[in-house]
């Protein structure tokens, strides 16, 4: 893969050929203070010398690290999900007419494609776990699918972690190696570039851009490394199912439904939690009714509703639902993780709450139960 | 405009969210609380047994329904449902000549492919005879291919009886055993009185050559395969039905899962072994 020099002055170029291919261009910017995914008009809107700093149940954004660098923030607070599969979305439309129902569907193919310029590694994977999800099993979400197939990639590879980061545990990071368009990493003075696939090698032959020099490709490989190696939070993927599948009973559930308080945070954050409930209105006159879309959560207590009540009713089991899920479910299937380790879940957690910590609980009560065992 | 004609708005994006329509025919009053509708799709509904489809009244809501009609002969499009929420109120309030949205069929069938030179064991509590009624007709439709065949149906009441004129001709063939129970009798009652899994240890069956349906509340369901399985009967011959919440039908709102299945679109019916581990345990 040849590896190009994109200077920092050329970033608008960049922005400028991706507009002038049709697409709507979202990248970070700042919002209210805050690293934000929003319409990216020119390079100088990007977070330049904009930190942020997360733990558990805390993310913090400091405006004065040197600006000479733009994606130090590494995560914003919400990630890309809300653009290729929206909270809130029109399913269809139904008017009543002398001949009976006459449905409109929105079409997603009238939107203009979306360019979402600086994804993060993880983002990336989880936004390919969205493709196996809603893309790719028997039946499509045929919106999403538009909207997926017609956007562009452009990953930003990740030089520095959060706190609360652990994609290297979970092999998602902190480097993409495929399914992004264009690559960027961001070293002193710009950014050595890659193709990962058609459209971005094409693109980035209309830029001419130089090559990297060899210097230039080792400091970034060498960001990188750093910053997989800077993380101390870990989810070790190893017998993660069966630990989970095995210990539907273990009271440590109940431990943590004691502190959870069940908001549904870390589900709106995720960026591969994928459920969704339906609301239907109608006008007064009865002549018009529609069906909406929105982003659910297994954390309500209607999730689980049926006939006579709600299947989880503590939040112990609703917590227990998310992780197992996430964790061992998905596994099964969609064969991945349903997690990449971008830690958003323990950053908006109002308590705090860590899956790392906890899984590893649970290996230690496994462990010890196991130990126990084997004594005469 | 018939049916058919307005399909052809189907088609296009968002299909897999998209109601075809189809017309009431008849909406049959089948006990308090329980009503059929028998729908026209425009043509033959293709189906197995043990299907459902999601059906939508417009500003109302969708629901899974399971389909119990005859999939041996291709015809109009048959539900019995209970009114217990706004869709079902709705849904059984609609008259001949309304128009419902319909989505499907999904889920997996009832395995009675595999029932052939078998003894088949169907038990039912409740509103679970209506998706086992098209296995039943599948089964009887080719009668001479299986051994014994046997139903078990439990209500909570004389009253709650379910396909009752069909129940009684049932119970005059030869080639078909049908046992009734109520939980709790009236005084016109004869038959018998408790839970339908009291019924098992009675009747006759080959329990090593069987095949077992069940479908009803999830606890029956459990006490069933229990008294099944002490008798005998292989527990990868023993199938069930599982009940979730479900919102889209094709196993992309999530709701319905349970331990690594979507019931939507692995299930409903589902082998006992594959999900015993979590059948029993609570809130899962």
């Amino acid at each position: 893969m040849n590896a190009y020099w994109l200077s920092r002055d050329r970033l608008d170029a960049l922005l400028e050929a991706l507009k002038r291919r049709g697409y709507r261009v979202i990248g970070p910017v700042m919002r209210e203070g805050l690293p934000t995914l929003a319409p990216l008009e020119r390079a100088r809107d990007l977070p330049w010398g904009v930190e942020a700093r997360a733990a558990p149940g805390r993310y913090e954004v400091r405006e004065d690290a040197p600006k000479a660098r733009a994606f130090d923030f590494v995560l914003t607070p919400q990630g890309w999900k809300r653009l290729l599969f929206p909270p809130e979305r029109l399913l269809f439309r139904v008017r009543r007419t002398d001949l009976g129902y006459e449905v409109t569907t929105p079409d997603p193919e009238a939107e203009p494609p979306l360019a979402l310029f600086g994804v993060r590694p993880c983002e990336l994977r989880a936004i390919q776990i969205h493709d196996r999800v809603l893309s790719q099993g028997p039946f499509a979400d045929e919106a999403y699918t538009a909207r997926r197939r017609a956007a562009f990639i452009v990953v930003v590879q990740c030089t520095r972690s959060l706190e609360t980061c652990f994609c290297a545990s979970v092999g998602t990071g902190p480097e993409a190696r495929e399914g992004f368009d264009l690559a960027l990493t961001e070293v002193t003075d710009g950014f050595v570039v890659v193709s990962g696939s058609f459209k971005g090698a094409d693109l980035l032959q209309e830029m001419d851009l130089p090559e990297a020099t060899e210097a230039q490709q080792r400091e970034a490989r060498e960001a990188v490394a750093r910053a997989a190696r800077s993380q101390r939070r870990r989810l070790d993927p190893q017998g993660l199912r069966d630990l989970l599948y095995g210990n539907l009973e273990s009271p440590l559930w109940q431990e943590i439904g004691e502190r959870c308080i069940g908001c549904g945070n870390c589900t709106m954050v995720c960026p591969t939690c994928f459920c969704t409930t339906v609301e239907d209105g109608s006008d007064l006159s009865g002549r018009e009714a529609w069906r909406i879309q929105r982003w659910d959560s297994c954390f309500s207590v209607e999730y689980a509703y049926i006939h006579g009540g709600s299947i989880r009713r503590s939040v112990a089991s609703r917590y227990r639902q998310w992780l197992t899920h996430k964790l061992a479910g998905w596994q099964d299937q969609f064969g991945t993780l349903g997690c990449v380790g971008c830690g958003r879940c323990i950053v908006w957690c109002p308590v705090g709450i860590d899956l790392t910590e906890e899984v590893a609980r649970f290996r230690e009560q496994h462990a010890a139960v196991a130990a126990q065992e084997e004594q005469p | 405009m018939q049916p058919e004609t307005l399909n052809h708005l189907a088609a296009g994006p968002g299909r897999t969210f998209r109601p075809l329509w189809a017309r009431v025919l008849r909406v049959r009053r089948e006990t308090h609380d329980t009503w059929t509708l028998t729908l026209d799709t425009g043509g033959p509904f293709a189906f197995a047994p043990g299907q459902f489809n999601m059906l939508y009244v417009p500003g109302v809501g969708e629901v899974p329904i399971s389909i119990s009609g005859d999939p041996t002969s291709p015809g109009p499009l048959v539900h019995t449902l209970r009114a217990v929420g706004a869709v079902t109120r709705a849904l059984c309030s609609l008259k001949p000549g309304d128009l419902v949205g319909v989505r499907g069929p999904f889920g997996t069938p009832w395995p009675v492919d595999r029932a052939e030179g078998l003894d088949v064991v169907i038990v039912a509590g409740g509103i679970g005879l209506a998706p086992l009624r098209p296995a039943l007709y599948y089964l009887l439709r080719r009668r001479e291919w299986y051994g014994k065949i046997v139903l078990l149906y439990g209500a909570r009441s004389p009253r709650d009886l379910l396909y009752r004129r069909e129940l009684e001709r049932w119970r005059g063939r030869f080639d078909l055993v049908v046992e009734v129970t109520v939980d709790h009798a009236d005084p016109s009652w004869r038959g018998h009185v408790g839970v339908v899994t009291r019924l098992i240890p009675e009747v006759s069956f080959d329990p090593w050559n069987t095949l077992a349906l069940v479908c009803g509340p999830e606890i029956m369901m459990r006490f069933t395969a229990q008294a099944l399985l002490d008798r005998k009967v292989p527990p990868e011959n023993l199938y069930l039905s599982l009940e979730r919440n479900m919102q889209c039908g094709v196993g992309l709102c999530g709701h319905c899962q349970l331990g690594p299945f979507f019931v939507c679109k692995d299930g409903p019916v589902f082998a006992y072994p594959r999900v015993a581990p979590f059948l029993g345990k609570r809130e899962v």
